[in-house]
């Protein structure tokens, strides 16, 4: 606090906030501007607007009241740096990048800080692995249990045989884009289906060659690994060249409504993996008449039960879950990073719980653990239905193979440790 | 008062062509300097330096080399960004491969490699000019941005595509890297903008910076009295791409610390680049400085004023910044067309005569 | 004919259609740069503004509602009406006249007579500043535009010429949206062509693209002109925000298709209306033709600098673009 306070001082040389130093600060570095604000915004809604929630509900977490630190980065890396450095000394207790740009800074940066980070099923995948990671955690579920979740869920529908099939991954030719390759390679091998790449050039307006491509070739099914306008504008395109929409699947990152509603009735029976359930949840109520009633809502309120709003939601309730584990494990109520990091890797999320909070079968059962920060990896299949606007689950949470993500992870993780002279163990 | 050169007597020729003739500008560079080497190291903190000084200092090299090809040589360069990316990666490669040497050898090494690329995209300029010439630095800065996407080799092959800067140290201390102080990075980006701030000065001021200028000023002309366009703008080129990579270098290895090409050496970076030179003043080492401050360090404070002090929504004020930064664009310029630079020179000119403007 | 054959000639006709997308967007560019001289980098952004204009009106939403509602405490977001699309367009057409005049009252009007990286920069400020606006005005969210434009594939054509290659030939694809996108394009260029040939006021702009001095000289208002002129971009930025915006919803990166037009500009040279539909032609072509034969081998994605390889490799042949004027140099 100190830090930020000479700063602002240094530089407007006016008012600091004056703020109880034994809040839980949680910082949001929310992306509302840009060109993926479309994304960022029910997402920081529904974080926000949770803890806001805990806040007028109980008093904050065990006593302790909840402060929230937003900043914008407008999935900006360089805009990422100046937010983290300007939250970090305020006592920030966890880190949601929201930006694989962003974690891949953070993550050397917050682990010399000793702060921990939480990247749901986004950044990077092998920080999985707890041990070589310690600070660093992406339960519920990482990109290759998504890759190897489409896969079991096609196996399904093709009564367990892809042999002969062929599989084209659409995918945003980017880091982000390139994650699920790997997997996806490996899984091809196992499974005997033909994989094709498709790279899309960011941002990803102009998609004919691609489609024609599909269109020729004629895939089975396609994946998409799809960001921002990308998402749009793929959707309109197979709807175009009459691509059944049934056998294209996007990943969690092309699954929110607003990526499926340009294209109208066009984008019915599109099909996107999501880590959580949506619907109508009880504890949408307590918000709408606790928070967004009083005023305090983060946004506008409209985004509400949306996709990214509950998957904001339900990060925020894995955060303060793990700080109400942290103080119960360290028997005090004002925490430090270092302790919310230990409440995170104690943490254990179970049916009987969600149902307490008002948030039923919002995500599977899971529990961390030192060796393994990934959580269970599990992934619903969604569709979405273009008449009523809506995303249904079509399946229940689908396991990934474990043991093939785990080898991959320990491949990357060791291979990163060595680069960086790391000893992987426990804290 | 101060400052004028009245009674300022050069009694050498050396001293007569020094960089700053007038004795006021020659002490104010020396605590400027000494200011920045002897007293703000102590005195900054995580945040200062990650959100303000490095983005200053590493710009500033990069809009310093842009400004000797736009600037001086008059060549428009679209490319910034690709050849950024060049330095980052070239100092990446550098510095796994040989993990022994010093970093900061890596760096001046990651722009060698990056000037020797631009020379080469530098050729179509002999034939191509003007606006026209910014599609041969766009072909640059796509392509590249595509290959050390495409190409694994560049990224070692790691499953992310992301390069991150393994931790190296300059007499013991470390300077990239999570366990790198504050005031080290400061200083090893402040030991380059120096040096390059000076090799550029001097450069601009010697033979080969009048001959870009007189390509700039008409290239024709300058041919028949001499100059060799061919050598005039390679060189332009090479030198320019040399700074910038040694900014790219810096920006991947001190200051960010793990980039993602497409993301961190985007057109967006060379359009930034390019807008500091035009707004700083093309053609002003002082304007290369200028232009980075006010693009790095306005928003950061615009930001601190809307959210901090007034306590707006975040998503407010950024785009207030917007609206702020590009109304404050258009004014300096309805009043000042020539840049920040223009304006210190005319602030200059009233001090000589101050407090008796007659 | 073999069905690798036919599916090339797919990829030209699909080339070119998007060569007329990109001509759409390159033709605002090539309107202001021959009137004025200068090259206005906030194009891509004016489409933007349009197109969220647009929408905003048809929607009936409230402009700047984000802020009033954080300045006041109010909560209002819609008029609650809906304007009828033609009405709406009307009206954006309307606000981007006004937007002309006022770049030209507040801003141009002070910079006469200033050297075009001068008048470039005064148009990055513009940029800054319509961004920031535009998502003020109209929020940063994701809107769908509901022109009722027709999309998706032409199935007839589709079944006429399906099975002319065999087995493997599935028959010709186009875009609908495309069709429609270059019937526009035609009417527009066309459009444009008649008003400068035969009315006064398209004559005078011709006489100021040639010749400030003179044209001042006899008369015209160059006032006038440059409003005409922005006027004329503004709705030309509209019309090319419609078409793009009808494919990914009206977004931010809507203005990011002014980089799909720089190539196209550099061909075609930055001062001639066809150059500006041929040159978006050979681009979309070319862009494609090459993904198709040498995409696959080295990884895909090769559109973005194939676009502007291919106009580098027409430059160093004709340096002034393909239809730009012959540059004359003497000392």
């Amino acid at each position: 606090m100190k830090m930020k306070t000479l700063t602002t001082l240094a530089l407007t040389s006016a008012l600091t906030a004056g703020m109880a130093a034994a809040d839980l600060v949680i910082p949001d570095l929310s992306y509302r501007t840009g060109p993926y604000a479309a994304g960022g915004t029910p997402f920081s809604d529904g974080y926000q607007d949770y803890f806001n929630l805990l806040n007028a509900r109980d008093g904050g977490i065990g006593g302790e009241e909840v402060r929230i630190v937003e900043c914008e980065t407008g999935y900006n890396t360089e805009k990422g740096v100046e937010c983290y450095e300007a939250t970090k000394n305020e006592g920030a207790l966890i880190y949601q990048p929201l930006s694989t740009g962003i974690t891949y800074q953070l993550i050397p940066k917050a682990t010399a800080d000793e702060i921990p980070i939480h990247t749901m099923g986004y950044g990077r995948t092998s920080a999985a692995n707890g041990e070589v990671f310690n600070w660093v955690f992406n339960y519920p579920a990482n990109y290759w249990d998504a890759a190897s979740v489409m896969v079991n869920y096609l196996l399904d529908e093709n009564d367990g045989d892809l042999e002969g099939k062929t599989i084209a991954l659409l995918f945003h030719n980017s880091a982000y884009g390139k994650e699920p390759i790997r997997t996806l390679e490996a899984l091809s091998e196992d499974h005997g289906f033909e994989f094709t790449q498709i790279a899309v050039d960011h941002p990803g307006q102009e998609q004919k060659s691609q489609w024609l491509q599909i269109r020729r070739e004629r895939p089975d099914y396609v994946l998409m690994w799809g960001w921002g306008v990308m998402n749009q504008v793929a959707i309109q395109e197979a709807a175009n060249i009459g691509f059944p929409m049934e056998n294209f699947i996007g990943n969690w990152w092309a699954g929110a409504e607003h990526d499926v509603t340009p294209a109208g009735p066009a984008a019915d029976g599109y099909l996107s993996l999501n880590m959580n359930r949506v619907g109508d949840l009880p504890v949408f109520g307590e918000i709408e008449s606790m928070v967004h009633e009083a005023g305090n809502a983060a946004g506008d309120g409209s985004n509400m039960g949306s996709v990214l709003y509950t998957r904001g939601m339900y990060a925020a309730m894995l955060a303060a879950e793990a700080i109400a584990k942290a103080q119960e494990i360290h028997s005090v109520s004002d925490i430090t990073p270092a302790m919310m990091r230990d409440g995170m890797e104690a943490l254990e999320i179970t049916d009987a719980r969600m149902n307490e909070l008002g948030m039923a079968q919002i995500g599977p059962e899971f529990s961390v653990s030192c060796e393994n920060h990934g959580g269970s990896g599990l992934g619903i299949v969604q569709q979405w239905n273009a008449s009523e606007g809506s995303w249904t689950a079509l399946t229940d949470y689908i396991a990934p193979e474990d043991a093939l993500i785990d080898s991959l992870i320990i491949e990357d993780s060791t291979a990163f440790a060595a680069e960086n002279n790391i000893t992987p163990g426990c804290l | 008062m101060l400052y004028r050169e009245a009674g300022d007597y050069k009694t050498s020729y050396p001293a007569d062509s020094q960089t700053f003739p007038i004795a006021f500008d020659r002490y104010r560079y020396w605590v400027v300097l000494a200011v920045a080497f002897l007293v703000i190291p102590f005195f900054v903190n995580d945040y200062i330096v990650n959100a303000l000084l490095l983005p200053f200092l590493i710009y500033s090299i990069a809009a310093i080399g842009l400004n000797i090809l736009t600037g001086y040589a008059g060549q428009v360069s679209l490319g910034t960004g690709g050849f950024m990316a060049v330095g980052a990666y070239a100092c990446y490669k550098l510095m796994t491969a040989f993990p022994d040497v010093n970093i900061l050898i890596h760096v001046v090494l990651a722009g060698g490699v990056t000037a020797a690329v631009g020379t080469a995209f530098g050729l179509p300029s002999l034939r191509i000019k003007g606006f026209y010439l910014a599609v041969a630095t766009l072909a640059a800065q796509f392509f590249l941005v595509w290959l050390f996407n495409k190409v694994a080799w560049f990224y070692n092959y790691s499953a992310s595509g992301q390069i991150s800067a393994p931790e190296r140290t300059v007499l013991g201390i470390a300077v990239t890297g999570p366990n790198t102080p504050a005031w080290a990075s400061y200083l090893v980006c402040l030991v380059f903008v120096t040096i390059c701030a000076l090799i550029a000065r001097n450069l601009t001021r010697g033979a080969m910076g009048r001959q870009w200028m007189a390509i700039r000023d008409m290239d024709i002309a300058a041919e028949i009295i001499g100059v060799n366009p061919l050598k005039a703008k390679l060189t332009a080129f090479a030198v320019s791409s040399f700074f910038v990579g040694v900014s790219g270098a810096l920006f991947f290895a001190v200051y960010l610390g793990a980039v993602e090409v497409g993301e961190a050496f985007g057109i967006n970076k060379s359009f930034l680049v390019l807008f500091m030179i035009i707004i700083g003043g093309l053609g002003s080492i002082f304007g290369a400085f200028a232009g980075a401050a006010f693009l790095v360090t306005l928003p950061v404070f615009l930001k601190l004023i809307g959210v901090d002090l007034l306590g707006w929504p975040t998503d407010l004020v950024a785009h207030l910044q917007l609206v702020v930064v590009g109304l404050l664009i258009m004014f300096f310029l309805v009043k000042e067309p020539h840049g920040l630079a223009h304006l210190w020179r005319l602030a200059k000119e009233k001090l000589r005569l101050w407090p008796f403007p007659h | 004919m073999s069905a690798d054959f036919l599916y090339g000639i797919e990829v030209v006709i699909n080339g070119l259609m998007a060569g007329v997308m990109y001509a759409l967007v390159a033709l605002g560019f090539v309107l202001i740069f021959k009137a004025s001289g200068i090259f206005n980098f906030a194009q891509g952004v004016m489409a933007l503004f349009a197109a969220l204009t647009l929408v905003g009106i048809m929607e009936g939403q409230v402009p700047f509602a984000h802020l009033i509602n954080a300045t006041f405490g109010t909560e209002i977001h819609h008029f609650g009406w809906h304007v009828p699309a033609l009405l709406a367009i009307f009206l954006t057409v309307g606000v981007m006249v006004v937007f002309a005049w006022a770049v030209q009252r507040f801003l141009f009007r002070h910079l006469v007579g200033q050297e075009p990286i001068i008048l470039f920069m005064a148009t990055i400020g513009l940029a800054y500043f319509l961004e920031g606006v535009g998502d003020l005005m109209w929020g940063s969210d994701i809107k769908t535009l509901a022109l009722g434009l027709p999309q998706g594939g032409a199935r007839w054509l589709e079944d006429a010429t399906a099975g002319l290659g065999g087995e493997d030939f599935y028959g010709f694809f186009i875009d609908k949206l495309d069709i429609v996108a270059t019937g526009v394009a035609i009417v527009l260029v066309a459009g444009l062509i008649a008003f400068s040939q035969y009315t006064k006021h398209g004559r005078a702009m011709r006489a100021v693209a040639d010749d400030h001095q003179a044209a001042l000289s006899v008369g015209i208002s160059l006032n006038f002109i440059w409003i005409l002129v922005w006027s004329l971009a503004g709705f030309v930025a509209l019309v090319a925000g419609i078409m793009w915006g009808a494919k990914s919803g009206v977004q931010f990166s809507l203005s990011l298709i002014a980089l799909k037009a720089l190539p196209v500009l550099m061909l075609g040279g930055f001062t001639s209306i066809p150059g500006a539909i041929v040159g978006g032609l050979i681009i979309g072509v070319g862009e494609k033709l090459f993904e198709f034969l040498i995409g696959p081998m080295v990884g895909g994605a090769t559109e973005n600098w194939f676009a502007y390889v291919l106009a580098l490799l027409f430059l160093v042949f004709r340096p002034q673009g393909l239809f730009g004027e012959k540059i004359i140099e003497r000392v």
